[in-house]
């Protein structure tokens, strides 16, 4: 029973994670209705800004400022920043190409994707560098239910992915700007002669979608310490497929699937096998596309054209 | 914008433009026209078979010969993409996974492996059939869903892949107690079984070259039979516009799985002879790079083109090889670099101008480092090569090369994303400024670091190219109804 609850904890973190990302594929298709390939590396490089952040207050074990205010500190200026530079993509590679064929965006994203890999490549260097989590937050803080134990890092993530995705629902719902991104989902070219500024949109769905990742980054950074310039990819698809099977352009959705496939990668590979966890995943959303072709949480589309 | 503005009513601007569209081109791309009528294709695809028998009969060098068969596969991998890509439409990301399957097919059919040793002539069919029925099992869960959800399906199929293959080294089947050892993981399998075609054992490469010459010439007649044979044309009809081409009763579905199941066969087909090539198969082969570098060729040429492919396959594969070798590399790139300026300065004054500028930025910055007495790198450490030994008494390479390096990226990446939105008059003394910062780029970080390098230029290019020119060199301009 421990086991299995451990488990569990062990999914809900990781899923917070590949939530966090499956919102910025989600959020990005809803509006523009293409799949950032470059995604993962974005989150890539959200990491390896919460990296730069914690080496420039001192590195993890003589650090100028309490842990607390220097986690802030790492979530914050990796999220701006990363956000900045989903702006910058959007502007560059994105919006030259709105209104061309539907495979032209997709080609350009992977393109950013391999710029963006090897460019970090070129200037971070190719060693794998680290958090080092354990020497400035002691793993064993933390507290227990029962046999279960969670330690620190795995709370703090949870529960700034919780308030995150939290945050997110507020923005979408409440907000001018996240009306406006749900009047463009649903009818682009009405929504422009309403009068809404669709640049605007599209610039604020980038700057949150990054933001976003690279909060996944840093967390992925805490969690498994390891940032490197291709930890992107699997990440990527992870999150990709988690938009996928919770309904792409859903926001609900993104976060159920997420937390879904934390949950199912974690009981597969502490139950079945480690080395074949990519495959059970591959046929979950097999499984879901066949039952549920639009997601668990995505509506009929009228498909035209 | 203003020419349409100035059009008026009434007027078409098809009819308008006319003369525009007839008067020739002027400067680089002017000549490139030239020489484009007085080829015919014919004439091309025979001039090109003439040189490819002339190489194999010939060049007896192996390192060339070897280059030449790389080339040949991948030939067959981009003109098979090209169908999937090209002709239906279809992002298939998994595309070397099924390269990847019928090497290793062919690697447990005839080696000490599993100790199996298939004659060739029944071990390549059936492969290739069996390839096509695995291509056939990816398609249909994603047969509704075509378009984005294909290439997430995939893509996560590639990945499966790697890793079914890395982790069946080590395989218990029920009833068993030890486990087995199917594909060697991550180590691979060496010592495969050669070809045997007719009796005869493929012993060098020269004999894969013929075979590959020969399966080459025979998928062109057929890719360019089927391009247009009334499957080609369904598939492009799918591709622009599936609706429409149901709506005239064109059975997109199976025609979008007939295309995806060509591309796996031919896929499949490259994998065996690679494999023989080769003598041994490893997994890392088969990873995300190779994919790039397909798609890279592919829409470099122009996706739907088979002049395109063959570019394509040309430029994506022996560029590499160039690239090893740090005096041809820098050649090529001042080469392409010259070209591009070319190109961009559309006129010959324009030309002139932009070389010049490029010329003089580099000895204002020459001398200001001199005047100023600044430590920098000898040049007897960067300048080897005989292009480089012309170059520093131009260019100067500052001490700490990395920190100056990374510096020059970033600017570069800027000054070309601004660019790209810049206006025409801007554009004239932004382009020198650019090509000197590539230029010390180049010399300063690039040169040192080639796999970097290569997939960094793959990279801009694709997202340059779909910006500036969609349809690829090679490839023609659709019309697009909006």
């Amino acid at each position: 029973m421990s086991y299995l609850g451990q488990q569990l904890v062990n999914g809900l973190t990781l899923g917070g994670v590949y939530a966090l990302i499956a919102l910025g594929y989600s959020l990005v298709y809803g509006v523009l209705q293409i799949l950032n390939f470059a995604h993962g590396d974005v989150y890539m490089i959200g990491a390896f800004l919460g990296y730069f952040v914690e080496l420039a207050l001192g590195g993890p074990t003589k650090s100028v400022v309490p842990v607390p205010v220097m986690l802030f500190l790492m979530f914050a200026i990796s999220m701006i920043g990363t956000g900045l530079l989903g702006i910058v993509i959007e502007r560059f590679a994105y919006r030259p190409l709105r209104g061309s064929s539907r495979i032209a965006p997709l080609i350009s994203a992977l393109g950013v994707s391999i710029l963006l890999q090897n460019a970090a490549q070129l200037i971070f260097s190719a060693n794998i560098r680290s958090y080092d989590t354990s020497s400035f937050i002691s793993s064993t803080l933390g507290f227990s239910i029962g046999d279960v134990t969670i330690d620190s890092v795995r709370i703090t993530i949870l529960i700034l992915a919780f308030i995150l995705m939290f945050a997110l629902s507020r923005w979408i719902n409440k907000t001018q700007v996240g009306r406006a991104m749900r009047a463009i989902a649903i009818d682009r070219d009405a929504a422009v002669m309403m009068g809404i500024d669709i640049d605007k949109v599209i610039r604020w769905t980038f700057f949150v979608g990054a933001a976003l990742a690279a909060a996944a980054g840093v967390m992925n950074g805490l969690l498994l310490r390891g940032v490197s310039s291709g930890m992107g990819f699997v990440p990527g698809l992870k999150g990709f497929t988690a938009a996928v099977i919770g309904g792409i352009g859903s926001i609900p959705g993104a976060m159920a699937g997420g937390l879904l496939l934390g949950v199912v990668e974690s009981l597969t590979q502490g139950y079945l096998s480690t080395n074949f966890s990519d495959f059970y995943t591959f046929i979950l959303l097999i499984a879901v596309m066949l039952l549920r072709p639009n997601g668990l949480f995505g509506k009929k589309a009228i498909v035209k054209a | 914008m203003s020419d349409q503005q100035s059009l008026g009513i009434g007027t078409d601007e098809w009819v308008a433009q006319h003369e525009k569209r007839l008067a020739r081109r002027s400067g680089f791309l002017g000549i490139i026209d030239l020489l484009n009528q007085k080829f015919s294709p014919t004439l091309r695809y025979g001039i090109l078979g003439i040189a490819a028998i002339a190489f194999g009969a010939f060049v007896h060098n192996l390192y060339l010969q070897r280059i030449a068969a790389n080339l040949g596969v991948f030939l067959i991998l981009t003109l098979g993409l090209n169908v999937v890509m090209g002709f239906a439409g279809l992002l298939d990301l998994g595309f070397v996974a099924f390269f990847g399957f019928g090497a290793y097919a062919y690697a447990l059919t005839s080696s000490a492996q599993l100790n199996q040793h298939w004659p060739t002539y029944f071990s390549v069919p059936a492969i290739v059939i069996v390839t096509a029925f695995l291509g056939y099992l990816v398609s249909l869960p994603s047969r509704r869903l075509f378009g984005d959800y294909l290439a997430i399906v995939t893509l996560f199929f590639g990945q499966v892949f790697i890793q079914l293959i890395i982790s069946s080294d080590s395989i218990t089947f029920p009833g068993h107690e030890n486990s087995t050892d199917i594909t060697g993981g991550s180590n691979g399998i060496p010592g495969l079984d050669p070809f045997v075609l007719f009796s005869h054992k493929f012993k060098t490469i020269t004999d894969y070259y013929w075979l590959l010459l020969v399966v080459l010439i025979l998928l062109m007649i057929a890719i360019i039979r089927v391009d247009r044979a009334r499957v080609g044309r369904a598939w492009k009809t799918v591709r622009e516009d599936s609706l429409a081409s149901q709506a005239m009763g064109i059975k997109v579905n199976n025609l979008k799985m007939l295309a995806f199941i060509v591309g796996a066969s031919i896929a499949g087909l490259a994998g065996t002879i690679f494999a023989g090539i080769q003598g041994a198969v490893f997994i890392n082969g088969f990873d995300m790079p190779l994919l790039t570098l397909i798609y890279a060729a592919v829409i470099l040429g122009g996706s739907g083109s088979i002049p395109g492919s063959i570019l394509g396959a040309f430029v994506m594969s022996v560029l590499p090889e160039i690239l090893r070798v740090q005096n041809y590399s820098e050649m090529l790139f001042l080469a392409v670099l010259i070209l591009t300026i070319a190109v961009l300065g559309k006129s010959w004054k324009k030309f002139a101008f932009n070389i010049a500028l490029v010329i003089l930025i580099g000895l204002f910055f020459k001398i200001i480092f001199a005047a100023l007495n600044l430590t920098t790198t000898p040049a007897a450490t960067w300048a080897i090569a005989p292009v480089s030994k012309l170059l520093k008494y131009w260019l100067f390479i500052p001490q700490n090369r990395i920190l100056w390096g990374n510096i020059a990226f970033i600017i570069l990446i800027s000054l070309v994303a601004y660019y790209s939105i810049a206006r025409e008059k801007m554009k004239l003394y932004l382009l020198p400024v650019i090509a000197y910062v590539a230029i010390f780029l180049w010399e300063d970080r690039l040169v040192v670091e080639p796999n970097t390098t290569r997939q960094l230029i793959i990279g801009m290019l694709l997202v340059v190219l779909m910006i500036v020119r969609p349809q690829g060199f090679l490839g023609k301009t659709r019309v697009e109804v909006l």
